[in-house]
């Protein structure tokens, strides 16, 4: 069941460096929200603080709240394991288990967390590659190795691993920026029907794909290196795109910087 | 002059020179260096290879070798066989590396996985490196201290094993922490990501994908430790009867027999020395082989 995110005045730091000031945003339930910026903005930082894996980086914290339909996911009585069964992630570039073979790979959540019955895996298994759109190329090679796909199949690979522990949210940090043009079509057509089912956060490099994928766009910036990054503005992506309120947007979206 | 020879001749003087002999003298001097210096490495290893097996092989040829002992047979006396030994060597290996596998796994987890870059991590580091330096005779003199003259414990093949494990430790350490330094950090995160605790992601996740290297580390380890004398000299005696109990009784092991051999001087004990040479080394080949074998049956595949 999908679910909405608050993000309430969110500080986050690296050490000593203060990597993100103080951003609030909401991200309603069956949604696209887009995060663009330039490189070093945050972006990448705020959607990993999303799920608490910020935190697993040494030296990395957070302050401020994360509201998931009202839960504060950083209250301290809260396990990050648990936050993490609730909000998945996809990563930059596609990670499937070496040791594990196409089927066990997108089960590999389920399997971890204890799950022994075959027939659910099995079933699991066949909807989570289904919903990935990767079904009808692997079904009759699910027991071979997962590195054994190409590029853009491990990222839908890993799509299945994602969305077959069943999350409320899937946060996905620049899911194409290693795929050509034909295997990010398949992910951008796939992320529309996902929302269907998922509350999606997306990170992306590519502003054309944040037009094509999104609903509500925000964009960040930072005042200069070593500066902390900052929300600049979160609107429908068709007014990001079009009428920026803030000047720094409508010159990052029109190539002026950035 | 015709309008043939002005096409084939070229426009302009070519842009690239030949090799200048003064690079071509210095190439073949430090082919010829490199080569010379494999073949002094080289050498001393084939030379000593083709002694051992010249000297040796014959009398491993027989079953008697591989299936009886010495017992009764005096030091002039052809005859026998090495089980013995055989079975004291690897008692007293499997002992070492039972205990001393799990244990260095564990601190080569708690370092790359937990420890990083606390005090305490780096004061493991810095221990396990200085026991990568401790001679053997040390260690075995550290375990006849403690075992023997501190607990009143009677020397034994299990006392042996614990000072082989002194040894076995920093080696399977080192060789684990790097194989878990190189599994990518990414793989971590998808796991956690899953809503996988980190301690499964360790066990599940990251070990598994190292398992080949460290099996490949261990079984070197274990042969290693297997051809150790100081430990066998200084911790048990020698006995020429089989001797299943690493607890009680004196145990032979294939060094302690070669050792104890050598000082008979007659041509059976030489026979002895030469073929428990032999046989030492064939059973270190074992060990590298099948640890190979695993390691290939575990290592990740992508067809």
């Amino acid at each position: 069941m999908a679910k909405r995110i608050d993000v309430k005045d969110l500080n986050l730091f690296y050490g000593k460096f203060h990597a993100v000031d103080g951003v609030s945003l909401a991200v309603p339930p069956r949604n696209v929200t887009a995060f663009i910026g330039p490189s070093g903005c945050g972006k990448s930082t705020v959607l990993r603080s999303l799920n608490r894996m910020h935190e697993v980086i040494p030296g990395a914290r957070a302050e401020g709240k994360v509201l998931l339909d009202g839960e504060d996911i950083y209250a301290s009585t809260v396990d990050p394991v648990s936050v993490r069964r609730t909000i998945g992630m996809v990563f930059q570039r596609p990670n499937p288990f070496p040791t594990m073979s196409i089927k066990d790979n997108v089960v590999a959540g389920l399997r971890l967390a204890g799950e022994r019955d075959k027939k659910k895996l099995e079933e699991v298994a066949e909807r989570a590659l289904r919903g990935a759109n990767l079904w009808a190329e692997v079904k009759d090679r699910l027991n071979r190795p997962g590195g054994g796909l190409s590029g853009g199949q491990q990222q839908r690979l890993c799509i299945a691993r994602a969305i077959a522990v069943r999350p409320d949210v899937l946060l996905m940090d620049e899911p194409c920026s290693a795929l050509d043009p034909i295997s990010t079509l398949a992910i951008e057509d796939l992320i529309q029907e996902l929302k269907k089912d998922f509350t999606i956060v997306i990170v992306t490099h590519n502003m054309q794909q944040a037009a094509r994928v999104s609903d509500q766009t925000a964009f960040f910036n930072l005042a200069g290196v070593g500066q902390p990054g900052r929300l600049v503005e979160l609107d429908d992506t068709e007014k990001i795109f079009s009428n920026p309120t803030q000047k720094a947007t409508e010159d990052y979206i029109s190539g002026r910087f950035g | 002059m015709t309008a043939a020879t002005d096409l084939d001749r070229p426009a302009s003087m070519p842009a690239f020179q030949e090799i200048s002999p003064g690079r071509r003298f210095k190439n073949q001097l430090a082919t010829v260096l490199v080569g010379l210096a494999f073949l002094a490495a080289l050498a001393p290893l084939v030379w000593l290879l083709v002694t051992v097996l010249v000297k040796g092989l014959k009398y491993v040829f027989s079953l008697d070798w591989w299936q009886k002992s010495l017992a009764g047979l005096t030091p002039r006396q052809f005859g026998g066989g090495v089980y013995h030994a055989i079975i004291g060597t690897l008692i007293e290996g499997l002992v070492c590396a039972v205990i001393a596998v799990p244990i260095a796994i564990m601190v080569a987890v708690y370092l790359v996985e937990y420890g990083k870059g606390s005090r305490l991590a780096r004061a493991v580091t810095f221990t396990v490196d200085i026991l990568s330096g401790v001679p053997s005779i040390v260690a075995a003199l550290f375990v006849y201290a403690l075992w023997v003259t501190t607990f009143g414990l009677p020397r034994s093949a299990f006392a042996v094993a614990l000072a082989l494990v002194l040894l076995m430790i920093p080696v399977v350490v080192r060789t684990t922490e790097e194989l878990l330094k190189i599994v990518p950090d990414e793989l971590r995160e998808a796991a956690y990501a899953l809503g996988v605790p980190k301690w499964k992601t360790i066990v599940k996740i990251v070990i598994p994908t190292a398992l080949s290297g460290i099996v490949t580390g261990i079984s070197l380890a274990i042969a290693r430790v297997m051809g150790e004398t100081a430990p066998v000299l200084v911790l048990v005696g020698y006995n020429p009867f089989i001797n299943n109990d690493p607890f009680e009784g004196n145990m032979a092991s294939l060094p302690l027999l070669m050792t104890n051999e050598r000082l008979t001087t007659t041509a059976a004990g030489e026979a002895r020395v030469w073929g428990a040479a032999v046989t030492l080394i064939l059973i270190i080949t074992v060990f590298n082989l099948l640890g190979s074998l695993i390691s290939r049956l575990t290592s990740l595949k992508t067809k």
